[in-house]
């Protein structure tokens, strides 16, 4: 018979964390902080692990349900052990009996993400709940094991704060938050992509136009793009002030290349047989370049778009270091860091993932839907 | 009927028939980095309205350039070519003939029926006339109740009728076709010959067909053009006078054998000059 390891390691790390000390000694009381004993809901728990981890070894997760409970359990365990932390002061005095636990239920979730991922149904509905459940239920795994190391080891703030601190100072400094994220991300960033984007795709049908564009302009090009961001801030700051302009200058020049060569070889894409049968039917110029050519370069495009998305919003941020009106994400971090004020600093840092994440998102999400037609998409759809 | 008495007959067919291609003394030379290739060689043919013309010859004999020559997508070094009576450009500007290519060539991102309308967009045709002739060139290639699937839900076959709709939906009384069954299985190309028979009989276009294939050239053709590599140039020109609604069962026919058998030699004696 074969035993699930991942739950037999949960159930012997669990008895082993009901035996071993929960917790350090208080240098002050010269006493342990709590016993496993005065908190119920974290014996209940250590307990529920035992006895399903032993079950399960010998049953084995074969369902999704299967995969459910132990989840359940796992979350259970958690929020027990994220109780133990603040409620019963083992933060920064955490013990191997502690630890232990956490082990076990590392173990739970590891064997539940797993189940959950192998999932395989013919519904749709089913088979996107499970999509979606995995990385979600990955994230916040990770999230509760930074908590739990940063507070159970007692890890300076200044050094790394726990997400929860962050979490909540992102709540409270939504009004600030909002402030940085419209200077930075509404006026600075959206407007430096959609000039850099907008010209690098002009100037690349032109350069496709016009041979001597191609061979004079694209070198050059080349040598733009490979400008140091650093040292060009500054510079942009001067020449077109301290609010968004020149953050949007910076954005502009960083965008503009690989829009440019991705278009440019975009418009290379049609192959020579489409080309024929546009002559062949007297297509014109124009008519052969909105018929055949753009769409084609369509693919191109949108890894073009999908590259500036990112890069658009470093090359704000670190724009603002370099001066700025006292508004905006970067300017933010730069004076924050100096204040000690990580868990602000983390906040903007939180903003700054979520706003790329969901700008990289949209544009992707134009692609699929522009798109549709390429090889890449059209294995999807079933 | 003897090949003799076919031949003849076809000589003795009235001469009202006005000249769709005229090529006289036709040559085409590319210049390459390993020096200059003779893709066409001195090449003289006269193709008339009604006229069912197969070019069949080994790969690299020209056939296909020659085609593309016709097509205006190459231009002759030397000599003279005229169709409808006028330079290969004029005639490619006036739209006067349809080419079907080698692979379908369809544009991805639009269904079947916005591919067959492609040429009508940019003759810049009404949208109802647009769709009124596709739904005409669809049903001509049985295709009709597919005009909103896109390319790759089509089959290899269905796809390169889609490509045959596409020329045939502007009506051009040319239609040049290059290799347009090779990449089919056998059976397919049988069907899709067939159908081709059909619609040549029933709507008297002119056709130019590039094959490698002896049978289906002969049984297609009302003219068949044997060509030889290196220089590219015709060999022998053998006309056939089966009637337009002929079907596959001639291919059992003695006449048709003979035909065969012609062509064969005339590949085989141009082949030799090689080895």
């Amino acid at each position: 018979m074969k035993l699930d390891r991942f739950c037999l390691v949960a159930a012997i790390a669990a008895l082993l964390a009901l035996i071993f000390p929960l917790s350090g000694v208080d240098s002050d009381t010269g006493k342990q902080v709590a016993f496993v004993g005065d908190i119920p809901g974290l014996a209940i728990a250590m307990a529920l692990c035992v006895i399903a981890g032993a079950a399960f070894t010998w049953l084995g997760v074969k369902s999704v349900k299967a995969g459910v409970v132990i989840l359940a359990i796992a979350v259970f365990g958690c929020w027990q052990a994220t109780r133990v932390l603040y409620e019963y002061g083992v933060a920064g005095y955490a013990g191997l009996g502690f630890w232990l636990f956490i082990i076990s239920l590392w173990a739970f979730v590891w064997r539940g993400i797993d189940v959950i991922a192998n999932f395989r149904s013919l519904e749709p509905t089913k088979q996107h709940v499970a999509n979606i459940t995995v990385p979600i239920a990955f994230g916040v795994w990770l999230l509760f094991l930074w908590e739990v190391l940063v507070s159970g080891f007692g890890v300076p703030q200044v050094l790394l704060p726990p997400p929860s601190m962050i979490g909540e100072r992102f709540v409270n400094s939504t009004d600030i938050l909002a402030a940085d994220f419209y200077q930075t991300f509404v006026k600075a960033v959206l407007s430096g992509y959609v000039m850099g984007c907008g010209s690098a795709f002009i100037v690349a049908i032109a350069v496709d136009r016009v041979p001597f564009l191609k061979r004079g302009l694209l070198p050059l090009g080349n040598m733009v793009s490979a400008l140091p961001i650093i040292g060009v801030a500054p510079i942009m700051v001067m020449w077109f002030g301290f609010d968004w302009q020149s953050k949007a200058a910076v954005i502009v020049i960083m965008t503009f290349f690989p829009m440019l060569v991705n278009t440019v070889t975009g418009l290379n894409a049609a192959g020579k047989l489409e080309k024929d049968l546009m002559a062949t039917y007297a297509s014109g110029y124009w008519s052969t370049l909105f018929r055949l050519r753009l769409p084609a370069a369509m693919p191109f495009v949108f890894n073009a778009l999908k590259i500036n998305s990112t890069l658009a919003l470093i090359g704000a941020i670190v724009a603002e270091f370099f001066g700025t009106p006292i508004v905006g994400m970067g300017f933010r971090i730069s004076t924050e860091v100096g204040r000690m004020n990580i868990d602000m600093v983390w906040a903007e840092i939180a903003l700054a993932a979520l706003a790329g994440t969901a700008f990289y998102g949209a544009v992707a999400y134009i692609e699929r839907k522009a798109t549709s037609w390429h090889p890449s998409f059209r294995v999807r759809r079933h | 009927m003897t090949l003799k008495e076919v031949v003849n007959n076809v000589a003795e067919m009235p001469a009202s028939k006005n000249a769709v291609v005229d090529i006289k003394n036709l040559s085409l030379t590319f210049q390459t980095a390993d020096g200059p290739v003779y893709a066409l060689s001195e090449v003289d043919l006269t193709i008339e309205e009604g006229d069912f013309v197969s070019f069949i010859g080994p790969s690299g004999c020209g056939k296909t350039t020659l085609l593309r020559v016709i097509a205006d997508l190459e231009r002759a070094t030397d000599g003279h070519i005229s169709i409808n009576g006028v330079s290969p450009e004029a005639a490619r500007e006036q739209r006067a003939y349809g080419y079907v290519f080698q692979a379908p060539a369809l544009l991805p991102w639009r269904s079947i029926e916005r591919n067959v309308t492609l040429p009508l967009e940019i003759m810049e045709l009404s949208k109802e006339e647009r769709v009124k002739r596709a739904q005409e060139a669809l049903k001509l290639v049985e295709l009709n109740g597919f005009e909103k699937k896109f390319p790759w839900q089509l089959s290899g076959g269905m796809q390169q009728r889609a490509s045959i709709a596409r020329a045939l939906s502007f009506d051009a009384d040319l239609l040049l076709m290059d290799e347009p069954f090779g990449a089919l299985d056998e059976i397919v190309r049988d069907h899709l010959n067939e159908q081709l028979l059909k619609l040549w009989a029933r709507t008297n276009k002119t056709v130019a067909f590039v094959t490698h294939s002896i049978p289906e050239a002969v049984y297609l053709s009302s003219k068949i053009v044997v060509m030889s590599p290196r220089p590219g140039r015709i060999i022998d020109v053998i006309e056939t006078n089966f009637p337009k609604d002929r079907t596959l069962d001639i291919r059992e026919t003695p006449e048709f054998l003979e035909i065969a058998h012609r062509v064969r030699e005339g590949l085989r004696a141009g082949h030799s000059n090689d080895e």
